[in-house]
């Protein structure tokens, strides 16, 4: 029997707010443990929560950015269950009235066919702290740290649109570029700042009935929802073949031991017992507001794709790499506005830069070398200053701190000698210190002489210390022979 | 000095008969004296108190200072008090000292009013006899074999036994006014909105309210218009200009139209008590008001109601309290799950474990539509009675409770009978209308108390309407036996 999946994910997304949601303690990721959480995060008897206004527009502004129906009138509940990382004993979250409504998002499949995926709403709400268990903080013990209680979420459901992994992940960059390049979320991944749940169930080819779907909660990493919604497909399917049934639960998937476990059945869920926020009020999001927003919405990453083709006569390939990463797009047009040249600042942006980030595993936004460095780089490469093969030293130089191209180029010597003169009499003297070479050259049949001039190359070039503009030597070296024939 | 009223202290304050200081030390000496016998006040801040007079006193000789500096207070244990212990009555705050001050408590520390210490109280406010303080009950100054009432019972007994000319209280279901009525003083409970609940601890969100107690309306108009403002840091609070009570309370009565709801005088009235509301109204009508019967048709769905709403609202704010970040821990909990047991068991009385669990149980899944969901509508409906009764009626008056003191003990075993004694009460907090408590009489040498019900914001016509029938009658004068040694 053939088999189909159905995927639908539900994503949290961190607001890049200064502040907490419901308190003026920061966001700020990395500080020590419990050193930004106010007497309101900590749920201190008495204390009450005000709304981030902030917090709201970045809801809405997501909700525009997918042509969602916005909540002018929103509210919130309380989720309560009780756990150490979750102070007050409830999650204030929305659910009858979330903030956004019903969307869509367009992605595109590897063949370059697109599809749209439903998002069946967005709500706002708080995230909670974390528990430091055994081998991450002492033996014995679990330590709770509530820096990150309180931060500003929204969390997206889509509907179960999806059917294979790759459609998901499509669907979860799509999601990271987009809150990214409208600025409500920092993108960074490995500080969770992006959050997905996967729900999946499998039917039989053909079908329409949905088969009871499981919950892998939690994955931060491209890589690591693949490998859980592959794994969980396959783990399904065997199931069902060997003639066992899919229980509805919550797992875990451990993206360094590709192991993933039940964590709780349908049976062990929680009541969460949702019931209206007393303490806030209904939020009320007016027409105005939302024009506003809309008037000031950044460029969503389809638009920018295009312009890039457009103004810079990018590829689609390139296009859609550079475009679909905020960061990335707005390294590259300070790259090109500096150089002038833009098919370099791609290539060198896509290329080299990428390249060394990824080893190094650095955001671009934290990249050592910056857009006017390697613009002022690209502007050498593009007059004839320095060889390709020197701009690599040059952008080592850079990354390793010694200054900008000029600075670096200065210091080691290594501008290009292109003056013609001087050039044709390097030419000319390598020539005279090596007749033995001229006369085999000469003496070579035609059609095989070119792959002598390589050896004089090496020649100018070692003795010009690499800088001898390779372009030109080649035309003067070409000359000079063909009149010695 | 005790038997003065807090606009005669003010007086004399300016005037310099007195310092603060001598005040204060006076009222210091009476707590030591007499609190025993009635256990009204379980926090004494005698060396504080004595600094803040003395700082007062400075005030009042520089000029311009507030009405209010220099006055001695109490505040009951509910609010929170910058580092001083602040129960709420549970041995589960037994060792809580907030490192915050309510904004009520801030607003009389900004005036320069002097705090004596906190007063007893129902466990978290879930009482009406203040049997289930932890700290014991309190004795009726009026009668030491009768309860106080509560929740705010200590506050009330203290006021009554001269301990403070004023106190601050809270009222969720009647815990200002049916302790007021009990211990034969006044007491007003503000419009839901007018006080700010920041640092007050929460029992029910969209019911509790503070408020003032003192000995006559002209008293707690001071102390209203001192604790009421406008707080950014709740989210409920309404910005809305404090008026000046003092301002208005001359006004005559002639004219107004006070409206006498038939459903407040029907079976489980005491006909004592009765015959002195009967008596009270009738001495307003000699001043000119007029009495209008009126039907509040849904008062019966009062109690129900609020007893669904306010445990459902208790259940999820009492969650925090899970022995993980402060207040009391249980000894050596071998789990997660036995330390919140243990913690919840050994640190909630009786009557706050039976309410989450009502709570709880409304707000299941399953159960929630039938009981949470049907109390709102119920809510609605008694709100809608209330706007109705105002387009004919300015004010609302009838008895505050069905019967004067009760003996310790003597509902002990039923909740459902202590419940009832709110019934006239509960009604106001559901709509979120002022609500206020007058004494009007003795029965069985017992205060008896009138209660005023206002429209939205109207504090100042009750507080007037209170203060023109104190001045005819006397009833808000007398003090019980034993305490004016």
């Amino acid at each position: 029997m053939s088999w189909e999946t159905v995927i639908g994910l539900e994503v949290h997304v961190q607001l890049a707010t200064k502040t907490k949601i419901f308190s003026g303690a920061s966001t700020a990721f990395g500080a020590e443990p419990n050193t930004q959480a106010c007497a309101i995060d900590l749920a201190m008897p008495g204390t009450l929560p005000v709304l981030n206004k902030q917090a709201v527009h970045y809801a809405v502004m997501f909700g525009l950015a997918i042509d969602a129906e916005i909540g002018k009138e929103s509210a919130f509940e309380r989720k309560n269950y009780f756990y150490p990382d979750l102070p007050k004993g409830y999650q204030t979250t929305q659910l009858e009235k979330p903030i956004v409504g019903r969307g869509n998002v367009e992605i595109e499949r590897a063949d370059g066919s697109k599809k749209i995926v439903r998002i069946h709403h967005a709500h706002l709400e708080e995230d909670a702290g974390k528990s430091l268990h055994e081998g991450n903080f002492r033996h014995g013990v679990s330590g709770i740290d509530l820096n990150r209680a309180g931060t500003p979420l929204i969390e997206i459901v889509s509907e179960p649109d999806m059917s294979n992994a790759e459609e998901a992940i499509a669907f979860a960059k799509k999601l990271h570029s987009i809150v990214t390049s409208i600025g409500i979320c920092d993108g960074e991944m490995s500080q969770g700042s992006m959050r997905f749940d996967v729900n999946v169930s499998v039917r039989p080819t053909g079908t329409k009935e949905l088969g009871t779907r499981t919950e892998t909660k939690n994955l931060n990493s491209f890589k690591f929802m693949e490998e859980a919604i592959s794994k969980e497909v396959e783990r399904q399917i065997d199931l069902i073949e060997d003639g066992g049934t899919v229980v509805q639960e919550t797992r875990l998937y451990n993206g360094d031991t590709k192991v993933a476990r039940s964590m709780r059945s349908k049976e062990e869920a929680n009541d969460y017992r949702y019931f209206p926020c007393p303490d806030l009020l209904p939020v009320i999001v007016t027409d105005e507001t939302i024009e506003e927003l809309r008037r000031n919405l950044p460029e969503l990453p389809d638009a920018r794709q295009a312009r890039f083709v457009e103004q810079y006569g990018l590829s689609d390939y390139d296009a859609a790499v550079l475009g679909s990463d905020a960061a990335m797009s707005a390294y590259f047009e300070t790259t090109t506005e500096k150089s002038g040249n833009a098919k370099l600042a791609a290539n060198w942006t896509m290329g080299e830069l990428a390249a060394r980030l990824n080893n190094e595993a650095i955001s671009i936004t934290n990249s050592p070398v910056s857009a006017e460095q390697l613009g002022g780089l690209i502007a050498r490469v593009a007059d004839n200053s320095i060889s390709g093969k020197m701009a690599k030293e040059v952008f080592d130089g850079i990354w390793a701190g010694e200054g900008s191209a000029d600075d670096i180029i200065e210091a080691r010597g290594l501008k290009q000698v292109s003056d013609s003169g001087a050039l044709e009499q390097m030419v000319a003297e390598v020539l005279a210190a090596n007749q033995a070479m001229v006369d085999d050259y000469i003496n070579t049949d035609e059609a095989k002489r070119k792959k002598k001039l390589g050896g004089f190359m090496g020649q100018i070039m070692k003795a010009s210390k690499g800088q001898a503009n390779p372009q030109q030597v080649n035309q003067i070296l070409a000359k000079k022979l063909s009149e010695l024939l | 000095m005790h038997n003065l009223t807090i606009a005669e202290l003010v007086r004399g304050l300016k005037s310099n008969q007195f310092s603060s200081v001598e005040l204060t030390q006076h009222f210091l000496d009476r707590i030591a004296k007499l609190n025993p016998g009635f256990n009204a006040v379980i926090t004494v801040t005698a060396d504080q108190a004595l600094k803040a007079a003395a700082a007062a006193d400075e005030r009042l000789a520089a000029g311009n200072a507030p009405d209010l500096c220099g006055v001695p207070i109490l505040h009951k244990d509910i609010f929170c008090t910058k580092g001083v212990r602040t129960s709420c009555g549970s041995k589960m705050l037994d060792n809580f000292v907030p490192p915050y001050n309510a904004t009520v408590v801030e607003n009389f520390e900004q005036a320069g009013a002097v705090v004596l210490g906190k007063t007893n109280m129902d466990e978290f406010a879930m009482g009406s006899s203040n049997e289930t303080s932890f700290y014991g009950s309190v004795q009726n100054p009026w009668s030491t074999d009768c309860v106080p009432g509560g929740s705010s019972g200590g506050s009330a007994a203290a006021v009554a036994a001269r301990l403070a000319p004023g106190a601050t209280a809270t009222d969720t279901g009647g815990s200002i006014r049916q302790p007021a009525a009990l211990c034969g003083i006044t007491g007003i409970k503000p419009t839901y909105g007018r006080v700010s609940r920041w640092g007050m601890i929460a029992f029910a969100s969209s019911l509790d309210q503070a408020g003032p107690m003192a000995r006559s309306a002209e008293d707690c108009a001071l102390l209203l218009s001192c604790m009421a403002s406008f707080d950014e840091k709740d989210s409920t609070c309404i910005d809305r200009e404090v008026p000046d009570y003092s301002s208005s309370l001359n006004n005559s009565v002639k004219g107004l139209k006070i409206g006498v709801p038939k459903e407040y005088f029907s079976e489980g009235l005491n006909p004592g008590t009765e015959k002195a509301v009967r008596t009270a109204l009738a001495e307003l009508e000699a001043q000119g008001a007029e009495l209008i019967e009126i039907s509040l048709p849904n008062s019966g769905l009062s109690v129900p109601a609020y007893y669904v709403i306010a445990p459902a609202e208790a259940s999820a704010n009492l969650s925090r309290f899970d022995g993980v970040k402060y207040g009391y821990r249980c000894e050596d909990p071998k789990d997660l799950q036995d330390l919140y047991t243990r913690t919840r068991a050994e640190g909630f009385g009786e009557e706050v474990q039976r309410r989450i669990l009502i709570g709880t149980y409304c707000l299941s899944a399953g159960y929630y539509d039938a009981y949470y969901g049907k109390a709102q509508q119920a809510r609605q409906l008694i709100q809608q009675d209330f706007t109705a009764a105002f387009e004919k009626v300015d004010v609302i008056m009838g008895p505050t409770c069905p019967s004067p003191a009760f003996k310790f003990g003597s509902k002990g075993d039923d909740p459902v009978a202590m419940y009832l004694e709110d019934i006239y009460t509960i009604a106001t907090n559901l709509a979120g209308l002022p609500g206020m408590s007058v004494p009007c009489g003795m029965v069985d040498d017992k205060p008896v108390g009138l209660q005023i019900i206002g429209n939205y914001f109207d504090e100042a016509r009750m507080l007037n309407v209170a203060h023109q029938y104190q001045q005819v009658t006397g009833w808000h004068d007398q003090a019980p036996e034993g305490v004016d040694s």
